[in-house]
């Protein structure tokens, strides 16, 4: 099949079978989605910040714990180009082991939140009556909670590490899932398609996943597009407050901090690694922008 | 996020309301109020439940850092008992709630003092960085999401775009460093972290605990311009998050009053284009961007926890940090309840300002 044809395959108005639609439905999408140049360069970034964790033993010129108190806090240069920090330790390579950790917690985040979202948004949702009113109660509480200092105090009580920073985002990052998916939810609960499943005897349990949850996908996708930046500056933010990573773990904002006490003499210790969160939490922003215009036709543009 | 109540309240019929559909009018707005009353009750209990988990579950020993690791076993018992960690649980929360309500969060471990008494010194450091940082929010992100809606696609449009791509980009206190370093360290012409020079410290007599206040009511211009030299960098950090969200409302806001069908009609009567959008768009705007300030305001009191660490600043924010760091659990739930039931506060005065002002809810 040449391309010209595969392409037109892919675009026909006549679809022979469900997966043609389906694959040229996400062709489709592809097609708006790249005529957005900020998206693409987000999707670009991301992509070389993926390889770049994948890569990272290869691509790193050294080991990001090696230290050589001999050359601590030397300037950028051509032995080490982005510096070094107050151990001696190659910045550039620790900025890329550090990738490693940005998106173990982004990606952790991102998994769990929007999940325990789905569950508590759609059985609220989808049950009514008093368990939608218990359910939505306890998201409006954790909603007005300050999220940064609920995950504060979630961190201090279980005790400063990557994992319980990843548990204490996630556990303040869900109320917003849980409203998105129980407004959809409500829209479609009461659709002809649900009735004909129910009366061809599916269950609750069975209409819940294999009906409602799919439907809430993709608004939940866009949405965690769009929080991925506001994830990765909170865990910075933890990292910074010495909550998050632990040393020598090559957090990015822990290694901000680490530059703060030689700001005015050395910069570049702080500067580089709060470089590499501003493009990549820029990077999830421009991208979610894009998604939302190919997932969420109908949300407003601007 | 400001509908928390979930009471919208149907608005009522414009026609000529008899007694009866008055009455019933009334006690409609009583049931509305009464609901948001026990709605706000609820999350308060809500949050003290939250705080209440997040203490227990905490795996330092309350009572190890009350009587020391020296401590024989009676010691340890004794004070075990003293603290009510013997009672069941509920009791010991309905206890919890009863301190919490007579503005008692218990004792500071690192501080010796009262932790309402400590939050009472340090809070307003942290709402005289709020407010200054929403003032600089309101003052350019509302003109600046007006223009941008009014020339969409213009050179003002472009500004508040990349404006706000920025501001929910950059990590705060990674901008605050940044500004340190050129505007303190390289062109000085700000002062440095803290909230006063060390040569004033003290000098001005405390009655707001607002410094700049304090330092006008007293008369003293030195002090005023110290003060003033080291807020305007960690207010104008805050202020550029608050422009950037407040921009950003205002413009989408101002593009659905811009479509409506008045202002054609504005247009078409020959109305200046200035006088359709301030006099006519900008007045409909006016009472939604209340509720956006609100939330901002909110956001920042919560958002300056990062930036008082950078700038050294005594505020609430750099207390909560510095007792979570030494495990000063009593200390850090009263700082997160204090905040949570700001938030509250702020998202109900918002509620209420949004029914007074709007005609449409009356």
């Amino acid at each position: 099949m040449s391309a010209v044809s595969r392409r037109e395959w892919l675009l026909s108005d006549a679809p022979q079978t469900r997966r043609q639609a389906r694959l040229g439905a996400i062709y489709q999408g592809w097609l708006t989605f790249r005529g957005n140049k900020l998206a693409m360069l987000g999707l670009i970034i991301l992509v070389l910040l993926i390889a770049m964790a994948i890569f990272a033993p290869l691509l790193a010129p050294q080991s990001p714990y090696a230290q050589n108190l001999a050359d601590r806090l030397q300037p950028p240069s051509s032995a080490h180009w982005l510096g070094t920090d107050a151990l001696g330790r190659d910045i550039l390579s620790r900025l890329i082991h550090g990738s490693r950790i940005t998106l173990f917690i982004v990606g952790t985040v991102a998994l769990i939140a929007p999940v325990i979202g789905l569950f508590i948004g759609t059985v609220a949702g989808f049950a009514g009556g008093w368990v939608d009113q218990v359910l939505m109660r306890i998201t409006d509480i954790f909603l007005a909670f300050p999220k940064l200092i609920l995950a504060l105090a979630f961190v201090a009580a279980l005790g400063p590490s990557i994992g319980n920073a990843v548990l204490a985002l996630a556990l303040t990052a869900w109320p917003p899932y849980a409203r998105l998916a129980r407004a959809e939810t409500l829209t479609i609960r009461n659709a002809d398609f649900i009735a004909a499943a129910r009366l061809q005897g599916a269950g609750r349990l069975r209409l819940l996943i294999r009906h409602i949850w799919p439907l809430c996908v993709s608004s939940l996708i866009v949405r965690v597009a769009l929080d991925m930046a506001g994830i990765i500056l909170s865990a910075a933010g933890l990292g910074f407050l010495g909550l998050g990573a632990q040393p020598p773990l090559p957090e990015w904002g822990a290694m901000i901090s680490d530059g703060r006490t030689y700001i005015l003499d050395y910069w570049w210790v702080a500067a580089m690694p709060g470089i590499a969160i501003f493009t990549v939490s820029m990077a999830f922003n421009l991208l979610g922008d894009g998604l939302r215009d190919v997932l969420d036709p109908k949300g407003d543009k601007s | 996020m400001t509908d928390t109540t979930g009471a919208g309240g149907t608005p009522p019929g414009d026609d000529r309301p008899d007694p009866s559909a008055r009455r019933a009018l009334r006690r409609r707005r009583a049931r509305s109020v009464a609901g948001t009353f026990i709605s706000l009750a609820l999350t308060l209990l809500g949050l003290l439940l939250v705080t209440f988990i997040i203490g227990r579950v905490m795996p330092i020993d309350p009572v190890l850092k009350v009587v020391g690791d020296r401590a024989t076993q009676a010691q340890y018992d004794a004070a075990y008992q003293a603290m009510g960690l013997d009672q069941p649980l509920i009791v010991q929360f309905l206890r919890y709630i009863g301190d919490v309500l007579t503005g008692d969060f218990g004792r500071s471990i690192s501080t010796g003092q009262p932790v309402a008494q400590d939050i009472a010194r340090v809070f307003p450091a942290t709402v005289e960085l709020a407010v200054l940082g929403t003032l600089v929010g309101v003052l350019i992100g509302v003109p600046l999401g007006v223009m941008a809606a009014a020339q969409r696609g213009g050179i003002f449009d472009q500004v508040a775009r990349v404006v706000a791509l920025v501001g929910y980009s950059m990590p705060i206190f990674w901008l605050g460093l940044m500004g340190l370093l050129i505007f303190y360290g390289n062109l000085g012409w700000v002062g440095g972290p803290g909230r006063q020079g060390i040569i004033y410290d003290g000098m001005v007599p405390s009655v707001t605990g607002l410094i700049l206040v304090d330092s006008l009511l007293a008369g003293d211009w030195a002090a005023f311009r110290d003060a003033f030299s080291h807020i305007v960098l960690p207010a104008s950090l805050l202020g550029y998050y608050s422009l950037a969200y407040i921009s950003r409302m205002t413009r989408s806001f101002m593009l659905e009053q811009l479509s409506a069908e008045y202002i054609i009609t504005a247009r078409v009567k020959g109305l200046s284009e200035s006088a359709v959008i301030w006099r006519h768009a900008f007045r409909n705007i006016s009472i939604p961007l209340v509720t956006v300030i609100a939330l901002s305001f909110g956001s920042l009191l919560e958002g300056s926890v990062l930036t008082e660490i950078i700038f050294s600043w005594p505020g609430l924010g750099s207390y909560i940090t510095r007792a979570l760091l030494s495990g000063d659990m009593n200390a850090v739930l009263g700082g997160t309840v204090v905040i949570g039931v700001c938030f509250v506060v702020l998202n109900l005065l918002s509620d209420i300002l949004y029914r007074i002002l709007d005609p449409r809810s009356k």
